[in-house]
């Protein structure tokens, strides 16, 4: 495969899948709180909380990546004090566009993960109690594992929304090479130029492999769990 | 155990006000739908917050609204079995049964899991998830799931609505070898009279939100006023018995009794078990003389202590039978022909094919039994 792809179309694809999989992994934590907030919470501000949740979704991706660069720019208030702090800088890194494809991908995480909490028998989790467990080892031995299967599909959307995200990437890291240029960044660098059109075709495929491989990963791992919480 | 329970709760436009002392090793909350029942074992278990009262097991405070006590689920150390069994789906049976021994201090693990799989006779369904278990398999590892957690009192809430008879008759025996064993007090809610008489040692009658009675299962039982009207049929005497002896060649068993010996069909049981018997109104025709040339073998004479009028045509006479209280439900106008009051003699005969299983049981055994 690396003799059929250039270096650069290489690190594309790579880059992209790092990118993807941090964003990933890293918000499904978040992604789970702020579903379960959302699902059983009640407290003022709930709708609020709903409404920011969900903008990524509605807002043209140029204007989530702007907003980004605001605030996690080196000079926006929140990029400056990490940066300060903590050495962790977001933009015109890698780490951006991770951070960048997270949020994007965030309300179809929590979409996902909200309607199978929505759907757990919350009479489970009483007997649970009078078991003698505390809420919180409820939640881990018997919500967690119901809502799996809610998690995983959740965590398959965040991922392929990361694999193909563009506009918020390229406003808030740019397209650099090696640093920043993701699969679509690198497709649409390709349309660009004169003669790209071959690279711009094997990028293509190339994603719609990784896209159909995710897709398939998924169905078997849910069928799995499916099976195991249904007929044993 | 004791169980001290005196709440005020409302709920929409109904409201329970419950107040009741029991010291029973299984204590029936008895009453209609809608009267409160499962309200009330849910306020004991922690699941309805009460409006105002307090509750107490053992003298270890619940619940006191006063003093601002609410004791949280998983520390009252209450085990219950729900109506619809409840087991955790993504578990097997074993693991479903070993959930709560993780959350039971270590001092406090009596229950021995092999003693407690045995007892339920769930053996071989120790490796099989919820959703394979039949309707009496999945009850029978959700009432050892709850006991594995060695809970103070265990509190059941229709446990076996959801069974037919057959499945009943499956597991009425469990509950009681739980009941006679003698480990864990029980709070049983059922509307059910045949199996509050099969299985209590105290009864609790709920009605509308309130306690109509409370106290031992044979005195409650033979108040005909508590229970409602589509259980004339099952009102009547709860007899604490034992097994005299068999007689074969009919196929019969004698019973000893404070009435005098009883003819039941024969039963597979020792002589000198303890038995409950009981004996139904409808069942007992009343004869002024001692019959005979008579097909009934059961023939008590006895007094009668008083008569209430049961709406419609039917009368229910109380009888003392040599210290043994027992009912007969008779129509107005026998009572009228044999001038039947408070103080007259009467023989009380009972058919022996009218003593069957559904109504000889084993007695509970040990400190409150005959």
């Amino acid at each position: 495969m690396s003799e059929w792809l250039s270096p650069e179309e290489w690190s594309a694809v790579t880059l992209s899948l790092k990118v993807a999989t941090t964003a990933m992994v890293g918000s499904v934590v978040p992604g789970i709180a702020v579903a379960m907030l959302l699902a059983r919470g009640r407290f003022w501000g709930r709708h609020l909380l709903d409404a920011v949740v969900h903008l990524p979704l509605i807002l043209p991706p140029v204007a989530v990546g702007y907003v980004l660069l605001l605030t996690f720019g080196r000079r926006g208030p929140v990029g400056a004090f990490l940066a300060e702090h903590f050495g962790i800088v977001f933009s015109f890194r890698w780490t951006g566009a991770a951070l960048a494809c997270a949020i994007m991908g965030f309300p179809l995480l929590v979409r996902a993960i909200r309607l199978s909490i929505e759907a757990v028998d919350r009479k489970l989790e009483r007997a649970g109690e009078t078991l003698g467990a505390h809420p919180i080892f409820v939640f881990l031995l018997v919500t967690l594992p119901l809502i799996l299967p809610g998690i995983l599909a959740g965590m398959v959307l965040s991922f392929a929304k990361a694999m193909g995200e563009f506009g918020a990437t390229i406003t808030f890291v740019s397209n650099i090479p090696g640093e920043t240029q993701t699969l679509p960044s690198a497709i649409y660098t390709f349309t660009q130029v004169p003669g790209g059109e071959s690279g711009a075709l094997r990028l293509t495929l190339v994603s719609v492999l990784l896209s159909l491989a995710a897709l398939w990963g998924s169905e078997w791992l849910a069928r799995r769990v499916r099976r195991r919480l249904s007929v044993g | 155990m004791t169980l001290d329970v005196d709440i005020k709760h409302r709920q929409g436009s109904f409201t329970l006000h419950a107040q009741f002392h029991s010291e029973g090793r299984l204590t029936a909350l008895f009453g209609r739908s809608g009267a409160g029942k499962t309200t009330l074992v849910n306020a004991i278990g922690g699941l309805v917050r009460p409006s105002e009262g307090r509750i107490s097991v053992n003298g270890r405070v619940l619940f006191d609204a006063g003093q601002g006590i609410d004791v949280p689920i998983h520390r009252r150390r209450i085990g219950y079995v729900f109506q619809e069994g409840r087991l955790f789906p993504h578990l097997t049976a074993r693991q479903n049964l070993l959930f709560g021994r993780w959350f039971t201090p270590r001092k406090d693990r009596r229950a021995d899991f092999d003693r407690m799989v045995a007892l339920l006779g769930i053996e071989h369904l120790l490796s099989r998830r919820p959703p394979t278990l039949s309707g009496g398999e999945k009850q029978r590892v959700a009432i050892g799931r709850a006991l594995l957690a060695d809970p103070l009192l265990l509190l059941m809430d229709e446990p076996l609505a959801s069974l037919d008879e057959e499945r009943k008759a499956e597991i009425y025996p469990y509950i009681e070898r739980l009941r006679d064993d003698g480990r864990v007090p029980i709070v049983l809610v059922s509307h059910s009279v045949p199996e509050i008489a099969r299985l209590a040692t105290s009864v609790v009658v709920l009605s509308e939100g309130r306690v109509a009675a409370s106290g031992q299962a044979a005195e409650i039982l033979r108040r005909s006023d508590l229970f409602p009207h589509h259980d004339i049929a099952e009102a009547g005497a709860l007899l604490e018995t034992r097994v005299l002896r068999h007689e074969d060649a009919f196929a019969l068993t004698l019973l000893e009794t404070r009435a005098g010996p009883l003819t039941v069909p024969r039963l597979a049981l020792p002589a000198g078990c303890p038995l409950r018997v009981r004996i139904r109104a409808r069942d007992v025709i009343l004869s002024l003389e001692q019959p005979h040339a008579m097909s009934a073998l059961n023939v008590l004479p006895c007094r009668i202590t008083a008569l209430t009028a049961s709406g419609g045509p039917g009368v229910d006479v109380s009888l003392d039978c040599g210290g043994q209280g027992l009912m007969a439900r008779v129509t107005r106008k026998s009572v009228e022909d044999l001038g039947l009051a408070p103080g007259v003699v009467v023989y009380a005969i009972v058919k022996s094919v009218a003593l069957d299983r559904d109504v000889v049981t084993q007695a509970p055994r040990g400190e409150d039994g005959p």
